[in-house]
């Protein structure tokens, strides 16, 4: 298989791209920094004993106009594309954007607008032949949650907008598979006291490409969130509104 | 802020920077730490500069030149994937610790030995090339024949004449990656050094578990361990196979790892040992980490937590000395399950690493309110016999038995000065023992 990870230099992605190289996969890898890109594609090369990385490409989630060249550069290295993920995204505590109006702007354009571009452009390169595009939601997007109001927000348009995508081009070959992780402990979520169930990046990238191969619409990263959330998302509102989770 | 432990329990407020960029993050940082393996307050920050660097995410793979074996990776490279990794490509660590969850940098820093020390040294002797930023904030490269000093400060260093960012080891080739080898029972401590003596001449690791519990002329009994990697016809096919996998999901209360359950297990392993030695094929993984297969076990010893003695006996002590170590260990009743007897090879070249041509022992001491009072005892028996302890695994030792010790530490200072004259880089321990500013 061919595939392009978008964020992999970093925690999930790097997991991700790990994971999909050992087992046989060619990438092309998109981030923002070009050396950073170039230590990655030695990494898992040097890694799988081969050649793994195709090549790579500057690829800017807050820039909108990178996206359509990086997607180019990567469908001309590999030839055909099988596979896209998407692990790239901002976080920020629920304190900092608010304190912050014009973080929070960038946070919700990344997270929300850009993903969507990105994906809209993704999509025309794995349709015509059929291709899987993984895109990494979050269970912030499942009901809204005084911790992460903002940044559960924008996961919770990028969930609708995934489904969507699914329901209305799963019949045309592309399977959209949308990976809801808990906290996962990365550089993203430093200084953050880990919760319950609180995961790994490589448990989550394995999670993530076994619904790659199954075509798994929806998965959360671990499974336990899928009952967690279940249960957050019956609660009743009054109820919301005293707890602090 | 948070709190950062040391493996045994020990804590100090910290600021911790975790990311895949561990050159930024090293920055004004006053100490990396790796994954937390070492006991005491090794890889805890000072107290006036609590932000210390978290290198596991920095974790990539730079070269591997498969004609010599060198392997250039980021600090925070961990040895358990090493093995995963390069095992099936028929090649291994030349040195491992007895846990896998330590990183190359980690490594580095404590010099580390395992039970090839006789044989083939620390994995400082391995070590090609570093990549250190040092207390001013250049990021140096050094080897042993590049700024040798700083290289030979760093390896065994405990991460105080800089922040290590890349090292480069060389990995050995091995025929298959199974283990063959061999347990069998010791009657006494006597025995046991005798019996160490030979296996170091015919095996390539060789280690022994001490019942310290046992006394009269049953003290020092115990099990001696050795074993080599197996030859191509010897092992079986295929790869083996990742051990089942316990974890303590709890801090137990205290008593679970006290005198009475301690006589229980030990008399347990003793017995589970044959007489008489067979060899068999071995995974490595337990072969080489035992107690890797319970996960959290540090929990067992409850909230007070523990504390590993680990000193080596040099030669020149003679035998007496071990088996009076021994008498002492045994009388205070602090010792608890696991103690561990090897016979060192010969010195590093490191200006402070630790292992010396001799004994060494290690046990692990659930903390208690005697437990300074047994540290202090202990301490003054080895620095008589000119032996000293592993800073790695230290929490309670006091400067002045450090400093009698470590006769080299004037030597390792003036290299870390040079490379760190504001004296930036600092840890806990380092203030403890090396009289660095709190």
């Amino acid at each position: 298989m061919n595939a392009v990870v978008f964020g992999a230099t970093k925690g999930i992605g790097r997991a991700v791209a790990r994971e999909l190289a050992e087992r046989g996969d060619r990438l092309f890898l998109l981030g923002r920094h070009h050396d950073d890109l170039q230590r990655s594609a030695t990494d898992l090369d040097v890694r799988c004993g081969r050649s793994a990385v195709a090549g790579s490409a500057a690829c800017d989630l807050s820039d909108p106009a990178t996206f359509a060249p990086a997607l180019s550069a990567a469908k001309t290295a590999l030839g055909e594309i099988d596979i896209i993920v998407v692990t790239a995204g901002e976080f920020g505590t629920q304190a900092a954007l608010e304190a912050d109006l014009p973080r929070a702007h960038a946070l919700l354009a990344a997270n929300f607008t850009n993903t969507v571009v990105f994906c809209e452009e993704a999509r025309r390169y794995l349709l015509p032949r059929g291709g899987t595009l993984c895109v990494f939601s979050s269970v912030a997007g499942e009901r809204g949650r005084k911790p992460v109001i903002l940044y559960g927000a924008a996961k919770a348009g990028l969930t609708r907008y995934l489904e969507g995508l699914d329901h209305k081009f799963r019949s045309a070959g592309l399977k959209v598979v949308c990976v809801k992780p808990g906290f996962v402990k990365t550089s993203m979520t430093a200084g953050l006291k880990p919760p319950p169930f609180a995961s790994t990046p490589e448990q989550v990238a394995r999670i993530a490409v076994k619904a790659i191969n199954r075509g798994t619409p929806v998965v959360y990263a671990p499974g336990i969130w899928r009952l967690v959330m279940l249960v957050i998302r019956l609660l009743p509102r009054g109820v919301m509104r005293k707890i602090v989770f | 802020m948070t709190r950062l432990s040391g493996w045994g329990g020990m804590s100090a407020p910290a600021v911790e920077r975790l990311s895949e960029d561990l050159e930024q993050i090293t920055i004004g940082a006053a100490l990396t730490r790796g994954l937390g393996r070492s006991y005491g307050d090794s890889s805890l920050p000072p107290p006036d500069n609590p932000t210390v660097a978290a290198s596991p995410l920095a974790d990539r793979l730079l070269a591997f030149d498969e004609h010599t074996g060198d392997l250039r990776a980021e600090a925070g490279y961990s040895m358990r994937d090493l093995m995963h990794r390069f095992l099936p490509r028929g090649w291994a660590t030349p040195v491992t610790p007895g846990t896998q969850f330590v990183t190359l940098g980690g490594m580095v820093a404590a010099d580390v030995h395992g039970k090839n020390h006789h044989k083939d040294g620390t994995i400082g002797r391995h070590i090609q090339n570093l990549r250190v930023r040092v207390g001013t904030g250049a990021v140096v490269t050094c080897s042993p024949s590049v700024e040798p000093e700083l290289f030979w400060a760093t390896v065994g260093g405990m991460g105080l004449t800089g922040h290590i960012l890349e090292v480069t080891v060389r990995l050995v080739r091995v025929p298959s990656p199974w283990i063959i080898g061999f347990s069998r029972r010791i009657g006494d401590i006597d025995e046991f050094m005798v019996a160490l003596k030979q296996a170091a001449s015919e095996w390539p690791y060789t280690v022994g578990w001490l019942d310290c519990l046992s006394r009269g002329p049953h003290m020092g009994r115990g099990v001696l361990i050795a074993g080599r990697w197996a030859t191509r016809d010897e092992a079986p096919a295929g790869f083996p196979k990742p051990p089942i996998k316990l974890a303590v999901p709890f801090v137990c209360p205290s008593w679970v790892m006290g005198h009475f359950v301690g006589r229980i297990v030990n008399e347990v392993i003793y017995r589970v040992h044959r007489k008489t030695a067979k060899l068999k094929i071995m995974n490595p993984e337990p072969f080489f980490y035992p107690l890797d297969a319970i996960a959290n076990w540090n929990r067992l010893y409850g909230r007070r937590g523990f504390t590993q003695y680990q000193c080596v006996l040099p030669d020149s002590a003679g035998p007496d000395a071990v088996r009076n170590l021994m008498a002492r260990l045994t009388k205070s009743g602090g010792a608890s399950f696991l103690c561990v007897i090897k016979d060192c090879g010969d010195e590093g070249h490191g200006l402070l690493s630790w292992p010396r041509r001799g004994v060494s022992i290690a046990l692990d001491m659930p903390v208690r309110d005697n437990t300074q009072q047994l540290v202090d005892d202990l301490n003054e028996f080895v620095v008589a016999h000119g032996g000293r302890v592993y800073l790695a695994k230290d929490a309670y030792t006091r400067p002045e038995h450090f400093r009698a010790m470590e006769p080299r530490l004037a030597a390792f200072e003036a290299v870390r000065r040079r490379w760190d004259p504001n004296g930036t880089i600092r840890s806990a321990q380092s203030i403890r023992l090396f009289g660095d500013r709190p």
